[in-house]
């Protein structure tokens, strides 16, 4: 009884003190509360039958047949295997590339070369989804492009159109986000790699190290937990690949390697041509965030076990 | 003599890194050409005549010069009804933003704050797991906001992401004890919020600031989704119309002398949109890049 009492008390203490503290956390927590959990709720329709009449609380419940529905239909292994098959491209690619450009770049003696350098690398992480795509197009234009013409004035032909060409969706994907992207996300390496302890350099050139085998011994070792703690982040997103650039890709062409899990869900679930039926899409994206959380979860586990560095 | 060898071999290890130095500026070189010539070749076909482009003329400078691609584009009613509507929803989507992130990253920053662990678990499981495209669009519709300016605005309206660096930066940058020494003279935690964490704060808020402005000026995906109402369209989604599916438009047409026409006209304009529509940022970003990069850094502490 008393105990209670002291708490209770201590409890009035806290809020009268803190009130104020609540009151600025009252939209942020309405915000998260609505626009995230809300929805998170709404995932039920998954295992229902939705309708219009009876919303996501009415409709029929059905169990996990959308599920079922989405395994067995035939799109199942084509769009979980090109979203696979692109994030782990990708994923390879976008880690690998920026790491070696740090490490190079880390070797040159030349501030101001690699000042500009890095602004102009830097650059192309701010055009748009719609942009890049829209450069592309233009750039890879099989007549008036930049590549049309050096390919015309090389071989004496016009090449084919490569957004038609289902086989060039996947590397157009992965190495435009290559050109986007890669000096952004060399910035953290690179300062991860100013934070290397002087002494270390001095004392391997000191025993004969050669520029290349002090890469190797000091530096990549020194980036290891930034490396592990990225990679992990990114594992997460493996099976949630941009929607919105994949689908400005696509065409009817291309389809049968450009349809992905996300484009998959938008086109059964909201593209009104089509037929909508929430309750399929909502199956089919949840079966794809369970995922992702599971190969997160994955993840972090794993390099905790190895390298002992881990998200939480 | 054996000295002599000694410093005979380990100049040769000086001499292999000078190479190994050479080799990385041409690298890093070849590799800053490779993002900087196809933006060149955009700016320059921008400035092109449509003749020199169709003919395929154009690779790094303008073929017959010329402005008058800007002027047709000037009189293109729907990229300045996209402008005008992106800057509005960047100027008012990033104020959002920002108080909506200090709001929560403040209380979160408060090491005495009790409840704090609770919010904190609350927030990261929403990086971690969402409920995905067809709830929230069930959710936006049954707001009424569809095809409202709201749409735009408040799905998006905090990014938990910036939360946590905001958050991770108040933590370390500004001392407990300020706070105490500011509760003993009798300041409340609001005026404590107002005259001690904004000030402190403002490397931060500056960085996402930029943060959040660059998502506005560069979202396409929620105006698709929840707009139908052309004139409230972004520029993005212009974009999308021009860069994209004009190509299919083009292609209709039967008489290949207009196709061609078409195509022609349509693929210099479409220089002069990618140019109209990237070059703000293009141009404030050289000054700003110190804020980004620090914005990596603190982003970059585990949190």
């Amino acid at each position: 009884m008393k105990r209670d009492k002291v708490r209770r008390r201590k409890l009035m203490l806290i809020i009268r003190r803190d009130w104020q503290l609540y009151l600025f956390l009252l939209l942020p927590l309405a915000y998260i509360v609505i626009f995230k959990y809300v929805p998170m709720l709404g995932l039920q329709i998954a295992f229902r039958d939705y309708t219009p009449k009876g919303g996501i609380w009415g409709s029929e419940w059905v169990g996990l047949d959308n599920v079922i529905k989405f395994m067995e239909s035939y799109q199942f292994g084509r769009v979980v295997r090109n979203t696979f098959l692109l994030s782990v491209y990708g994923l390879t690619l976008n880690t690998v590339i920026p790491i070696a450009f740090a490490l190079i770049y880390n070797c040159i003696e030349l501030p101001r070369f690699k000042k500009v350098s890095q602004t102009i690398v830097t650059l192309p992480h701010f055009i748009s989804v719609v942009v890049l795509v829209g450069i592309m197009m233009q750039l890879l234009n099989s007549r008036t492009g930049i590549y049309g013409i050096l390919y015309e004035k090389i071989t004496g032909q016009y090449p084919g159109d490569l957004f038609g060409n289902p086989d060039a969706f996947r590397h157009l994907y992965v190495w435009s986000s290559v050109w986007q992207g890669f000096g952004w996300n060399a910035i953290i390496y690179i300062a991860t790699l100013s934070g290397v302890d002087m002494g270390l350099h001095e004392a391997a050139q000191l025993d004969g190290a050669s520029r290349l085998q002090r890469i190797w011994h000091v530096d990549l070792p020194h980036l290891k937990p930034t490396i592990v703690i990225l990679l992990i982040m990114n594992v997460g997103r493996i099976m949630s690949v941009g929607f919105e650039k994949a689908f400005l890709m696509q065409n009817t062409l291309n389809l049968q390697y450009s349809e992905l899990i996300s484009t998959y869900v938008y086109r059964v679930g909201l593209a009104a041509s089509y037929g909508s039926n929430f309750s399929y899409a909502a199956a089919v994206d949840m079966f794809n965030s369970a995922l992702n959380l599971i190969l997160v979860l994955c993840a972090n586990t794993v390099s905790k076990r190895v390298s002992e560095t881990s998200l939480w | 003599m054996r000295k002599n060898k000694v410093l005979a071999k380990r100049s040769h290890k000086y001499m292999g890194d000078r190479v190994f130095h050479a080799v990385s500026v041409c690298i890093v070189a070849a590799l800053t050409l490779i993002v900087f010539l196809p933006l060149l070749n955009v700016v320059s076909s921008s400035l092109s005549s449509s003749s020199a482009i169709n003919a395929g003329k154009v690779l790094l400078w303008p073929v017959e010069f010329t402005l008058e691609n800007y002027g047709t584009i000037l009189k293109y009613k729907s990229v300045w009804i996209g402008y005008r509507n992106t800057v509005f929803y960047t100027v008012f989507g990033t104020f959002i933003n920002v108080a909506m992130t200090m709001f929560c990253a403040y209380p979160l920053s408060q090491r005495r704050f009790s409840g704090r662990k609770a919010v904190n678990l609350l927030l990261f499981f929403t990086m971690i797991f969402s409920g995905g495209m067809i709830p929230a669009y069930i959710l936006v519709r049954d707001l009424h906001l569809m095809n409202k300016i709201w749409a735009i605005l408040l799905p998006g309206a905090m990014s938990v992401y910036n939360v946590m660096i905001t958050r991770n930066f108040i933590e370390s940058t500004i001392p407990d004890e300020l706070e105490d020494a500011a509760r003993i003279d009798g300041c409340s935690p609001a005026k404590y919020f107002l005259y001690f964490i904004m000030p402190l704060s403002k490397t931060i808020i500056a960085v996402i600031a930029m943060y959040y402005a660059v998502d506005h000026w560069n979202n396409y995906f929620s105006a698709f989704m929840y707009l139908t109402d052309r004139n409230l369209y972004p520029l993005q989604l212009f974009l999308r119309d021009i860069l994209i599916n004009s190509t299919f438009d083009s292609s209709v047409v039967s008489d290949p002398e207009t196709a061609r026409a078409v195509q022609g006209l349509a693929q210099t304009l479409k220089y002069v949109v990618i140019v109209v529509s990237t070059l703000p940022l293009m141009c404030i970003y050289p000054f700003v890049q110190k804020y980004f990069v620090k914005g990596v850094m603190i982003g970059s502490v585990k949190g």
